[in-house]
Protein backbone atom coordinates (compact mmCIF):
# COMPACT_ATOMS: atom_id res chain seq x y z
CA UNK A 1 0.00 0.00 0.00
CA UNK A 2 1.50 3.60 -1.28
CA UNK A 3 2.11 5.64 1.60
CA UNK A 4 1.14 8.97 2.27
CA UNK A 5 -2.12 10.72 1.42
CA UNK A 6 -5.06 8.40 -0.27
CA UNK A 7 -8.91 7.94 -0.59
CA UNK A 8 -10.02 4.80 1.02
CA UNK A 9 -13.19 4.94 2.62
CA UNK A 10 -14.86 1.23 4.41
CA UNK A 11 -18.36 2.16 4.31
CA UNK A 12 -20.52 1.10 1.14
CA UNK A 13 -21.75 4.24 -0.86
CA UNK A 14 -24.63 6.25 0.88
CA UNK A 15 -25.41 10.07 0.59
CA UNK A 16 -25.47 11.76 4.06
CA UNK A 17 -27.86 14.05 5.26
CA UNK A 18 -27.96 16.15 8.57
CA UNK A 19 -31.27 17.50 9.47
CA UNK A 20 -31.30 20.15 11.99
CA UNK A 21 -34.90 19.52 13.57
CA UNK A 22 -36.51 16.35 14.53
CA UNK A 23 -39.75 17.73 11.27
CA UNK A 24 -36.71 18.08 8.77
CA UNK A 25 -35.46 14.64 9.97
CA UNK A 26 -38.69 12.98 9.68
CA UNK A 27 -39.33 14.40 6.54
CA UNK A 28 -36.50 13.11 4.79
CA UNK A 29 -37.50 9.55 6.47
CA UNK A 30 -41.16 10.16 4.69
CA UNK A 31 -39.32 11.17 1.74
CA UNK A 32 -36.39 9.02 0.91
CA UNK A 33 -36.29 5.38 -0.09
CA UNK A 34 -33.84 2.88 1.91
CA UNK A 35 -32.63 5.57 4.75
CA UNK A 36 -31.22 4.66 7.89
CA UNK A 37 -31.02 6.57 11.19
CA UNK A 38 -27.21 7.56 12.49
CA UNK A 39 -27.55 8.61 16.43
CA UNK A 40 -24.51 7.17 18.59
CA UNK A 41 -23.37 4.68 15.58
CA UNK A 42 -21.74 2.08 17.52
CA UNK A 43 -23.76 -1.03 16.13
CA UNK A 44 -25.19 1.41 12.94
CA UNK A 45 -21.14 2.55 11.66
CA UNK A 46 -19.34 -1.41 12.44
CA UNK A 47 -22.34 -2.97 9.81
CA UNK A 48 -21.45 -0.40 7.54
CA UNK A 49 -17.58 -1.16 7.68
CA UNK A 50 -18.07 -4.58 7.26
CA UNK A 51 -20.73 -4.08 4.25
CA UNK A 52 -23.17 -5.94 5.93
CA UNK A 53 -25.59 -2.78 6.03
CA UNK A 54 -25.72 -0.71 2.89
CA UNK A 55 -28.38 1.99 3.17
CA UNK A 56 -28.71 4.33 0.25
CA UNK A 57 -29.39 7.48 2.73
CA UNK A 58 -27.58 7.91 6.37
CA UNK A 59 -29.89 10.06 7.99
CA UNK A 60 -27.73 11.59 10.75
CA UNK A 61 -29.80 12.99 14.07
CA UNK A 62 -26.57 14.09 15.72
CA UNK A 63 -27.35 18.09 14.53
CA UNK A 64 -30.98 17.80 16.27
CA UNK A 65 -30.92 20.55 19.04
CA UNK A 66 -32.66 19.56 22.30
CA UNK A 67 -33.10 16.03 21.69
CA UNK A 68 -30.76 14.84 24.21
CA UNK A 69 -32.56 15.15 27.67
CA UNK A 70 -33.34 12.95 31.00
CA UNK A 71 -36.42 13.60 32.28
CA UNK A 72 -39.37 12.27 34.71
CA UNK A 73 -42.51 11.83 33.44
CA UNK A 74 -46.00 9.67 34.58
CA UNK A 75 -43.75 8.18 37.73
CA UNK A 76 -40.99 7.33 35.31
CA UNK A 77 -37.80 8.50 33.13
CA UNK A 78 -37.78 9.39 29.91
CA UNK A 79 -35.17 9.39 27.67
CA UNK A 80 -34.61 11.11 24.71
CA UNK A 81 -33.08 9.79 20.92
CA UNK A 82 -29.69 11.67 21.89
CA UNK A 83 -29.39 10.42 25.06
CA UNK A 84 -25.71 8.51 25.31
CA UNK A 85 -25.43 5.43 27.58
CA UNK A 86 -22.91 7.39 29.55
CA UNK A 87 -25.54 10.50 29.77
CA UNK A 88 -27.55 7.65 31.60
CA UNK A 89 -25.05 5.73 33.74
CA UNK A 90 -24.42 9.12 35.45
CA UNK A 91 -27.79 9.90 35.86
CA UNK A 92 -29.29 11.29 39.35
CA UNK A 93 -32.47 10.89 37.95
CA UNK A 94 -32.53 7.50 36.30
CA UNK A 95 -30.16 6.58 39.82
CA UNK A 96 -33.26 7.54 41.84
CA UNK A 97 -36.34 6.68 39.35
CA UNK A 98 -35.28 3.63 37.60
CA UNK A 99 -31.75 2.46 38.95
CA UNK A 100 -32.71 -0.60 37.25
CA UNK A 101 -31.89 1.04 34.42
CA UNK A 102 -28.45 2.71 35.94
CA UNK A 103 -27.82 -1.00 36.95
CA UNK A 104 -28.41 -2.21 33.19
CA UNK A 105 -26.61 0.26 31.17
CA UNK A 106 -23.17 -0.38 32.71
CA UNK A 107 -23.91 -3.84 31.63
CA UNK A 108 -23.25 -2.03 27.97
CA UNK A 109 -20.11 -2.74 25.77
CA UNK A 110 -17.35 -0.50 27.51
CA UNK A 111 -17.48 3.03 28.57
CA UNK A 112 -15.76 4.27 25.52
CA UNK A 113 -18.42 2.63 23.93
CA UNK A 114 -21.15 4.11 26.18
CA UNK A 115 -19.94 7.56 25.80
CA UNK A 116 -20.75 7.55 21.91
CA UNK A 117 -23.88 4.95 21.74
CA UNK A 118 -27.86 5.90 22.67
CA UNK A 119 -30.10 4.14 24.83
CA UNK A 120 -32.81 4.82 21.78
CA UNK A 121 -30.02 3.41 19.37
CA UNK A 122 -30.06 0.35 21.15
CA UNK A 123 -33.85 -0.04 21.35
CA UNK A 124 -34.06 0.72 17.66
CA UNK A 125 -31.69 -1.91 16.78
CA UNK A 126 -33.06 -4.43 18.46
CA UNK A 127 -30.40 -6.99 19.33
CA UNK A 128 -31.88 -10.05 20.99
CA UNK A 129 -28.89 -10.01 22.92
CA UNK A 130 -28.36 -6.65 24.02
CA UNK A 131 -29.64 -5.51 27.68
CA UNK A 132 -31.83 -2.62 27.62
CA UNK A 133 -34.58 -3.83 25.33
CA UNK A 134 -35.05 -6.50 27.87
CA UNK A 135 -35.38 -4.11 30.47
CA UNK A 136 -38.25 -2.11 28.88
CA UNK A 137 -39.64 -5.45 28.63
CA UNK A 138 -39.96 -6.10 31.96
CA UNK A 139 -40.52 -2.67 33.30
CA UNK A 140 -43.38 -2.49 30.79
CA UNK A 141 -41.67 0.82 29.22
CA UNK A 142 -42.72 2.64 25.65
CA UNK A 143 -40.97 4.05 23.24
CA UNK A 144 -42.41 7.15 21.11
CA UNK A 145 -42.15 7.67 17.38
CA UNK A 146 -42.66 10.29 15.08
CA UNK A 147 -42.96 10.82 11.45
CA UNK A 148 -45.14 13.48 9.39
CA UNK A 149 -47.64 10.87 10.15
CA UNK A 150 -47.63 12.04 12.99
CA UNK A 151 -46.67 10.75 16.84
CA UNK A 152 -47.78 7.54 18.40
CA UNK A 153 -46.39 5.04 21.57
CA UNK A 154 -45.38 1.64 21.24
CA UNK A 155 -45.31 -0.71 23.77
CA UNK A 156 -41.87 -2.65 24.43
CA UNK A 157 -44.65 -6.03 23.99
CA UNK A 158 -44.95 -4.79 20.68
CA UNK A 159 -41.61 -3.08 19.54
CA UNK A 160 -39.29 -6.42 19.10
CA UNK A 161 -40.40 -8.47 16.63
CA UNK A 162 -37.48 -10.35 15.34
CA UNK A 163 -34.06 -10.34 15.60
CA UNK A 164 -33.06 -7.02 14.93
CA UNK A 165 -36.31 -5.68 14.06
CA UNK A 166 -38.75 -3.60 15.67
CA UNK A 167 -42.59 -2.30 15.28
CA UNK A 168 -40.76 1.20 13.98
CA UNK A 169 -41.90 1.52 10.13
CA UNK A 170 -39.52 3.47 7.62
CA UNK A 171 -40.44 6.42 7.95
CA UNK A 172 -40.34 6.83 11.90
CA UNK A 173 -37.96 8.27 14.24
CA UNK A 174 -37.60 6.73 17.66
CA UNK A 175 -37.39 10.41 19.61
CA UNK A 176 -37.95 8.85 23.42
CA UNK A 177 -37.98 5.85 25.59
CA UNK A 178 -39.98 5.73 28.41
CA UNK A 179 -39.09 3.34 31.24
CA UNK A 180 -41.79 3.08 34.81
CA UNK A 181 -40.05 3.78 38.17
CA UNK A 182 -38.29 0.15 38.56
CA UNK A 183 -40.04 -1.47 41.90
CA UNK A 184 -38.07 -2.60 44.39
CA UNK A 185 -36.51 -6.26 44.00
CA UNK A 186 -35.38 -5.11 40.63
CA UNK A 187 -32.20 -6.98 39.15
CA UNK A 188 -30.21 -8.42 35.87
CA UNK A 189 -28.13 -10.64 35.67
CA UNK A 190 -25.72 -12.14 32.69
CA UNK A 191 -23.19 -13.92 31.78
CA UNK A 192 -20.64 -13.03 28.59
CA UNK A 193 -17.45 -14.89 27.82
CA UNK A 194 -15.50 -11.61 27.82
CA UNK A 195 -16.27 -8.33 29.88
CA UNK A 196 -18.21 -6.12 28.03
CA UNK A 197 -19.88 -8.62 25.68
CA UNK A 198 -23.40 -9.10 24.26
CA UNK A 199 -24.53 -11.98 26.84
CA UNK A 200 -24.72 -15.85 26.25
CA UNK A 201 -27.52 -15.09 28.20
CA UNK A 202 -28.98 -12.94 30.38
CA UNK A 203 -32.12 -12.12 32.95
CA UNK A 204 -34.20 -8.72 34.16
CA UNK A 205 -35.96 -9.00 37.49
CA UNK A 206 -38.88 -5.89 37.79
CA UNK A 207 -41.00 -6.65 40.76
CA UNK A 208 -42.14 -10.13 40.00
CA UNK A 209 -41.87 -10.03 36.26
CA UNK A 210 -38.95 -11.64 34.23
CA UNK A 211 -37.45 -10.82 30.70
CA UNK A 212 -34.56 -12.91 29.20
CA UNK A 213 -32.50 -11.70 26.67
CA UNK A 214 -30.07 -13.78 24.37
CA UNK A 215 -31.85 -16.64 24.07
CA UNK A 216 -34.92 -16.04 21.88
CA UNK A 217 -35.03 -14.00 18.36
CA UNK A 218 -36.20 -10.94 20.23
CA UNK A 219 -36.44 -10.40 24.70
CA UNK A 220 -39.01 -12.13 25.69
CA UNK A 221 -41.06 -12.48 28.96
CA UNK A 222 -40.76 -15.74 31.17
CA UNK A 223 -42.64 -17.28 34.12
CA UNK A 224 -40.01 -17.18 36.80
CA UNK A 225 -40.98 -20.43 38.28
CA UNK A 226 -40.51 -21.94 35.04
CA UNK A 227 -38.26 -19.73 32.76
CA UNK A 228 -36.74 -22.16 30.56
CA UNK A 229 -40.74 -23.38 29.19
CA UNK A 230 -41.18 -22.74 25.64
CA UNK A 231 -37.40 -21.12 24.80
CA UNK A 232 -35.57 -22.83 22.08
CA UNK A 233 -32.00 -20.96 22.21
CA UNK A 234 -29.96 -21.04 18.99
CA UNK A 235 -26.59 -22.69 19.66
CA UNK A 236 -22.84 -20.71 18.31
CA UNK A 237 -19.65 -21.37 18.96
CA UNK A 238 -19.66 -20.02 22.56
CA UNK A 239 -22.69 -21.61 23.74
CA UNK A 240 -25.14 -24.73 22.82
CA UNK A 241 -28.65 -24.56 23.16
CA UNK A 242 -28.54 -26.60 26.20
CA UNK A 243 -25.91 -24.06 28.54
CA UNK A 244 -28.03 -21.39 27.21
CA UNK A 245 -30.74 -22.77 29.06
CA UNK A 246 -28.77 -23.64 32.23
CA UNK A 247 -28.11 -20.38 32.28
CA UNK A 248 -31.42 -18.86 31.95
CA UNK A 249 -32.20 -21.57 35.43
CA UNK A 250 -28.78 -20.25 37.48
CA UNK A 251 -29.90 -16.60 36.48
CA UNK A 252 -33.49 -16.84 37.11
CA UNK A 253 -32.69 -18.77 40.46
CA UNK A 254 -30.25 -16.33 41.39
CA UNK A 255 -32.39 -12.99 40.65
CA UNK A 256 -35.49 -14.78 43.03
CA UNK A 257 -33.64 -15.78 45.59
CA UNK A 258 -32.78 -12.54 47.30
CA UNK B 1 -13.42 20.64 13.25
CA UNK B 2 -10.85 21.74 15.82
CA UNK B 3 -7.86 18.86 16.44
CA UNK B 4 -4.58 19.22 18.90
CA UNK B 5 -5.90 22.96 19.32
CA UNK B 6 -5.93 23.80 14.82
CA UNK B 7 -9.03 24.02 13.02
CA UNK B 8 -9.01 21.54 9.95
CA UNK B 9 -11.45 21.32 7.51
CA UNK B 10 -13.93 18.07 7.42
CA UNK B 11 -13.18 15.78 4.53
CA UNK B 12 -15.36 16.44 1.19
CA UNK B 13 -16.56 12.46 1.34
CA UNK B 14 -19.14 11.63 4.10
CA UNK B 15 -17.64 8.05 3.89
CA UNK B 16 -14.67 8.80 5.33
CA UNK B 17 -14.10 7.60 8.67
CA UNK B 18 -12.32 9.64 11.58
CA UNK B 19 -10.09 7.63 11.89
CA UNK B 20 -8.80 7.67 8.50
CA UNK B 21 -9.03 11.19 8.49
CA UNK B 22 -6.78 11.67 11.41
CA UNK B 23 -4.47 9.38 9.82
CA UNK B 24 -4.55 9.91 6.04
CA UNK B 25 -5.32 13.33 5.67
CA UNK B 26 -4.09 15.26 8.44
CA UNK B 27 -0.98 12.73 9.50
CA UNK B 28 -1.66 12.26 12.64
CA UNK B 29 -0.77 8.40 12.47
CA UNK B 30 -0.22 8.24 16.17
CA UNK B 31 -4.04 7.16 15.85
CA UNK B 32 -3.42 3.15 15.34
CA UNK B 33 -6.26 1.25 13.60
CA UNK B 34 -6.44 -2.34 15.03
CA UNK B 35 -10.21 -3.81 14.16
CA UNK B 36 -12.09 -1.33 12.43
CA UNK B 37 -15.25 -1.99 13.90
CA UNK B 38 -14.89 -0.74 17.83
CA UNK B 39 -13.25 -3.98 19.26
CA UNK B 40 -10.11 -3.52 20.02
CA UNK B 41 -9.78 0.31 21.29
CA UNK B 42 -6.59 1.24 19.22
CA UNK B 43 -8.73 4.24 17.85
CA UNK B 44 -9.20 5.55 20.54
CA UNK B 45 -9.76 9.93 20.72
CA UNK B 46 -11.02 12.59 22.88
CA UNK B 47 -14.23 14.16 21.44
CA UNK B 48 -15.37 17.39 23.40
CA UNK B 49 -13.08 15.54 25.99
CA UNK B 50 -14.35 12.28 26.04
CA UNK B 51 -12.92 9.09 24.71
CA UNK B 52 -14.60 7.75 21.54
CA UNK B 53 -13.51 5.00 18.98
CA UNK B 54 -12.56 6.93 15.73
CA UNK B 55 -13.16 3.78 13.54
CA UNK B 56 -16.78 4.33 14.92
CA UNK B 57 -17.29 7.96 13.77
CA UNK B 58 -17.90 9.63 10.22
CA UNK B 59 -15.22 12.16 9.92
CA UNK B 60 -17.99 14.82 8.93
CA UNK B 61 -19.78 14.06 12.44
CA UNK B 62 -16.70 15.83 13.88
CA UNK B 63 -17.40 18.39 12.60
CA UNK B 64 -17.55 21.66 15.07
CA UNK B 65 -16.56 19.57 17.49
CA UNK B 66 -13.11 19.57 19.70
CA UNK B 67 -10.76 16.25 19.00
CA UNK B 68 -7.57 15.68 20.94
CA UNK B 69 -5.40 12.57 19.61
CA UNK B 70 -2.52 11.29 21.23
CA UNK B 71 -0.24 13.84 19.93
CA UNK B 72 -2.03 16.67 21.46
CA UNK B 73 -1.67 15.50 24.83
CA UNK B 74 1.94 16.68 25.55
CA UNK B 75 3.97 19.09 22.98
CA UNK B 76 7.21 17.51 21.57
CA UNK B 77 9.60 19.40 23.69
CA UNK B 78 7.78 19.48 26.84
CA UNK B 79 7.14 17.33 29.70
CA UNK B 80 4.72 13.87 29.44
CA UNK B 81 2.05 13.83 30.18
CA UNK B 82 0.82 12.13 33.16
CA UNK B 83 -0.76 9.42 31.74
CA UNK B 84 2.43 8.76 29.22
CA UNK B 85 4.56 9.41 32.17
CA UNK B 86 3.18 6.82 33.95
CA UNK B 87 2.80 4.24 31.33
CA UNK B 88 6.23 4.88 30.63
CA UNK B 89 7.35 4.57 34.63
CA UNK B 90 5.68 1.17 34.49
CA UNK B 91 6.28 -0.33 31.73
CA UNK B 92 2.89 -0.25 30.33
CA UNK B 93 3.54 -1.16 26.55
CA UNK B 94 5.64 -3.86 25.02
CA UNK B 95 5.14 -3.28 21.26
CA UNK B 96 3.15 -0.22 21.26
CA UNK B 97 0.37 -0.42 19.17
CA UNK B 98 -2.09 -0.63 21.63
CA UNK B 99 -0.64 2.38 23.77
CA UNK B 100 -2.19 5.27 21.88
CA UNK B 101 -5.82 4.30 22.56
CA UNK B 102 -4.97 3.13 25.77
CA UNK B 103 -3.35 6.79 26.81
CA UNK B 104 -6.64 8.13 26.04
CA UNK B 105 -8.70 6.01 27.26
CA UNK B 106 -6.99 6.17 30.45
CA UNK B 107 -7.07 10.19 30.37
CA UNK B 108 -10.68 9.62 29.63
CA UNK B 109 -11.13 7.56 32.83
CA UNK B 110 -9.07 9.97 35.02
CA UNK B 111 -11.40 12.50 34.39
CA UNK B 112 -14.13 10.32 35.64
CA UNK B 113 -12.63 8.95 38.55
CA UNK B 114 -9.58 10.88 39.58
CA UNK B 115 -8.86 8.75 42.21
CA UNK B 116 -10.12 4.99 40.89
CA UNK B 117 -10.78 2.19 43.04
CA UNK B 118 -8.98 -1.38 41.37
CA UNK B 119 -12.51 -2.11 40.30
CA UNK B 120 -12.97 1.34 38.13
CA UNK B 121 -9.09 0.85 36.83
CA UNK B 122 -9.82 -2.72 35.09
CA UNK B 123 -13.94 -1.03 34.17
CA UNK B 124 -11.82 1.63 32.41
CA UNK B 125 -9.67 -0.56 30.65
CA UNK B 126 -11.69 -2.97 29.81
CA UNK B 127 -12.45 -1.88 26.42
CA UNK B 128 -8.76 -1.83 24.92
CA UNK B 129 -6.77 -4.86 23.90
CA UNK B 130 -3.65 -5.49 24.56
CA UNK B 131 -1.63 -8.50 23.30
CA UNK B 132 1.80 -8.11 24.87
CA UNK B 133 1.49 -6.94 28.72
CA UNK B 134 -1.03 -9.04 30.47
CA UNK B 135 -2.69 -5.94 31.77
CA UNK B 136 -0.93 -6.28 35.27
CA UNK B 137 1.67 -3.17 34.53
CA UNK B 138 -0.80 -1.24 32.45
CA UNK B 139 -2.93 -1.29 35.60
CA UNK B 140 -0.36 -0.05 37.50
CA UNK B 141 0.20 2.75 35.38
CA UNK B 142 -3.15 3.75 35.78
CA UNK B 143 -2.52 4.06 39.53
CA UNK B 144 0.22 5.90 38.69
CA UNK B 145 -0.98 8.01 36.52
CA UNK B 146 -3.93 9.03 38.99
CA UNK B 147 -0.69 9.58 41.08
CA UNK B 148 0.71 11.64 39.19
CA UNK B 149 -1.79 13.90 37.53
CA UNK B 150 -3.00 15.96 40.31
CA UNK B 151 0.03 18.09 40.30
CA UNK B 152 3.17 16.33 38.14
CA UNK B 153 6.14 16.09 39.86
CA UNK B 154 8.12 18.84 37.80
CA UNK B 155 11.81 18.01 36.80
CA UNK B 156 11.75 14.08 37.56
CA UNK B 157 11.83 12.35 34.74
CA UNK B 158 11.62 15.79 32.23
CA UNK B 159 13.61 14.27 29.21
CA UNK B 160 12.86 10.93 29.17
CA UNK B 161 9.95 10.60 27.38
CA UNK B 162 11.54 9.24 24.30
CA UNK B 163 11.09 5.84 25.32
CA UNK B 164 7.17 6.60 24.93
CA UNK B 165 7.66 7.85 21.73
CA UNK B 166 9.14 4.88 20.02
CA UNK B 167 6.05 2.59 19.50
CA UNK B 168 4.70 5.86 17.79
CA UNK B 169 7.14 6.71 15.50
Amino acid sequence: MPRGRDHRVKPPPFEYHAPGSINEAVALLASLNDAKVLAGGQSLVPLLNFRLARPAHIVDINRIPNLDRIYERDGGVAVQALVRHAGVEDSEVVARVCPLLSAAVRLVAHRVIRNRGTLCGSLAHADPAAELPAVLLALGGHVVARSTRGERTIPAADLFTSVMQSALAQDELLVEAWFPASPKGSAIAEESRRHGDFALAGAVRAGDRLALFGVAPTPVLADPKNPTHGLQPSGDLEATPEFRLHLVQVLTDRLFAA
Amino acid sequence: MKVNGVMHQAPGDPRRLLSDHLRHDLGLTGTHVGCEHGVCGCCTVLFDGAPIRSCLMLAVQAEGHELTTIEGLAATDAPLHPVQQAFHECHGLQCGFCTPGFVMSVVGLLRDHPDPTPEQVDEGISGNLCRCTGYASIRRAVIRAAELAPSPRRGEGRGEGRAVEGPNR
